[in-house]
């Protein structure tokens, strides 16, 4: 670890060189996660998902915020590691749940990378049509292939085997199901932590920023690109096969345009390319659907498409850009003359 | 002698269009050769051939007595050829240091490592900001490149190609677009270039040419016009033709 970062004399080495350390606030969304497993016993359902979703939306984050992959089927992941899960325990292959997720991210990892070969030599539009007819091959694949499936119903209770052959997972009291995934989320956040703060996190700015000068510089682009994609398709499958864990079933809906277009919301929402992004852009978007709902059964999505189209209208940057703003804004204006050339 | 960079009979049509026809072209080491020619002559599709960008449809290019026609632009930058780009093309949303970072931590391995911190590279780092030094953008290097006036801009696309340590440095346009009272600042940092490394620049400004050139290819419809030194080619009535607008010869 730096401990005397070099050239510190300059303000831009110095931000580079100390820009991976902790920061105090980053333990807060730890801390009040936990608060919430005491204070609200009773949404601990709902606090689950909720984790799942900040671990889903991190995945995208990694590849479509940091390396600029335009991806509309983000959730053939998702599925597939909630598949590989849900099918190895059906049939009573494997249902030791952290084993289980290895098995799950290596799977979608691997077709992360086989759709990656394919996929990462577009950009774009194209780009964005291939993802979403990647997720509309394996859903169709999972409704007709209903044998292992269990097709348009999915399958159900599934035998999950107790954390560390301890913690029983209970539908009722999801207790369990909630500190698991929180642990998980935390293993998995840090690596991504790591990587995107890692030269290799960097050299992905880079192909998001100026493609064609990481060209230039000698970087290889593809290879890049599809290591990249298929690390965050593993932690989408590992998000996917939390959620079949969490909840013994799965269903088509873990493959649908439905979770790949809400997993894209949250993060647009909270700010991509932001590492928080996905953990703000989530609480937000739970938050405020579980309450629009409520108020407004009928008309609730309403509220959110004008929330969305505020954003992409007035704050490109989601919630966190709006705080960068204004945080700058303020250092601003207690060092005035800073700024200047 | 081998030249650092060579073409033999080097062309690449588009359809119809011969955008460069039999080039036969040597950079020598140490070289501070210009290439010029009108507007449409094939220049920028000649650098595109010699860094990879374009694969020709007949003919070779050759560096230090190698063939590299078959080999990828990401193979060759790391052979030492790089360029700089004739309108920019920066990591914008990032600061100076970040943009020369990117190049150096290609060149020099670190760019695959993805367990520890960019910012723990205290190696690549150092060796940015002394190139930023260099350029005199080290004082402006936490800015990002919206923040800077457009003359800066040309350096930093300068800093971020010598932060791959060439050995054949091709200049597409280097002052392009820069206000006269800013280009100084270009020059200079072509004058302060390392005398070792092959400079191969491309332009229209003729005074940036003369100061700079000691050896000049013209090219005109994808074709050598003429070569010599810049006395020669300044004196030559045929060139003048060209760059008067009139028809060339034949």
């Amino acid at each position: 670890m730096s401990i005397v970062p070099v050239n510190s004399d300059n303000p831009a080495a110095h931000a580079l060189a100390v820009r991976h350390r902790f920061r105090w606030w980053e333990a807060l969304p730890w801390l009040l996660a936990l608060a919430f497993y005491f204070a609200f016993p009773r949404y601990l359902g709902f606090g689950t998902e909720l984790l799942i979703t900040i671990l889903f939306a991190i995945s995208l984050d990694l590849a479509l915020g940091y390396a600029g992959i335009v991806t509309l089927g983000h959730a053939a992941f998702f599925g597939a590691g909630a598949y590989t899960v849900g099918m190895l325990a059906k049939q009573e292959i494997w249902t030791e749940p952290i084993s289980g997720l290895v098995i799950a991210a290596a799977v979608a990892g691997a077709v992360g990378f086989a759709s990656g070969l394919v996929l990462l030599r577009t950009t774009g539009l194209t780009l964005l049509m291939l993802t979403l007819c990647t997720m509309g091959l394996l859903e169709e694949t999972a409704n007709m292939a209903a044998d292992v499936t269990g097709g348009f119903d999915g399958l159900d209770s599934l035998p999950i085997k107790p954390v560390f052959g301890i913690f029983e997972f209970n539908p009722l009291y999801p207790n369990t199901q909630y500190l698991y995934v929180l642990g998980v989320l935390l293993v998995s956040f840090v690596f991504v932590r790591m990587l995107v703060y890692s030269p290799f996190g960097h050299s992905l700015t880079g192909i998001r920023e100026n493609t064609l000068r990481m060209h230039a510089v000698g970087a290889p682009v593809r290879m890049r690109l599809i290591v990249c994609y298929s690390i965050s398709a593993a932690i989408a499958g590992i998000a996917g096969a939390l959620w079949a864990q969490a909840n013994a079933y799965v269903n088509l809906s873990v493959l649908g345009l439905d979770r790949a277009a809400t997993v894209l919301i949250v993060l647009v929402l909270g700010g991509y390319g932001r590492l928080y992004g996905g953990i703000i852009g989530a609480i937000a978007y739970m938050v405020l659907s579980h309450f629009l709902s409520k108020a407004y059964p009928t008309a609730w999505q309403l509220g959110l498409g004008l929330l969305l189209m505020a954003i992409a209208l007035f704050a490109r940057g989601g919630i966190l850009g709006m705080v960068d703003d204004l945080t700058r804004r303020f250092k601003e204006r207690k060092a005035p003359g800073s700024g200047l050339p | 002698m081998t030249a650092l960079l060579e073409t033999r009979a080097l062309s690449k049509s588009f359809g119809a269009l011969r955008a460069t026809r039999d080039v036969t072209f040597a950079l020598e080491e140490g070289a501070r050769h210009a290439l010029i020619g009108p507007n449409g002559a094939g220049k920028t599709t000649f650098i595109n051939l010699l860094t990879g960008v374009l694969a020709p449809s007949a003919g070779e290019v050759l560096f230090k007595g190698q063939d590299i026609t078959q080999v990828e632009q990401a193979e060759r930058v790391k052979l030492g050829i790089a360029r700089t780009f004739q309108i920019n093309r920066l990591f914008r949303g990032l600061s100076v240091l970040e943009n020369v970072y990117m190049a150096i931590a290609e060149r020099v391995g670190a760019a695959p490592n993805m367990v520890t911190p960019a910012g723990s590279r205290h190696d690549v780092i150092d060796e940015a900001m002394e190139l930023l030094t260099r350029l005199k953008l080290a004082d402006i290097a936490h800015k990002t490149i919206p923040e800077l006036p457009y003359g800066r801009q040309r350096l930093v696309e300068l800093a971020i190609t010598l932060g791959l340590k060439p050995q054949v440095l091709l200049l597409d346009e280097p002052a392009a677009g820069v206000p006269s009272a800013e280009s100084h600042i270009i020059l200079d940092a072509i004058d302060a270039l390392p005398k070792g490394i092959g400079v191969l620049i491309i332009d229209h400004d003729m005074d940036l040419v003369f100061r700079f050139a000691k050896k000049i290819t013209v090219l005109v419809r994808g074709a050598v016009f003429a070569e010599g030194t810049p006395k020669q080619i300044g004196a030559n009535p045929e060139v003048r033709a060209v760059y008067l607008g009139q028809a060339a010869h034949g």
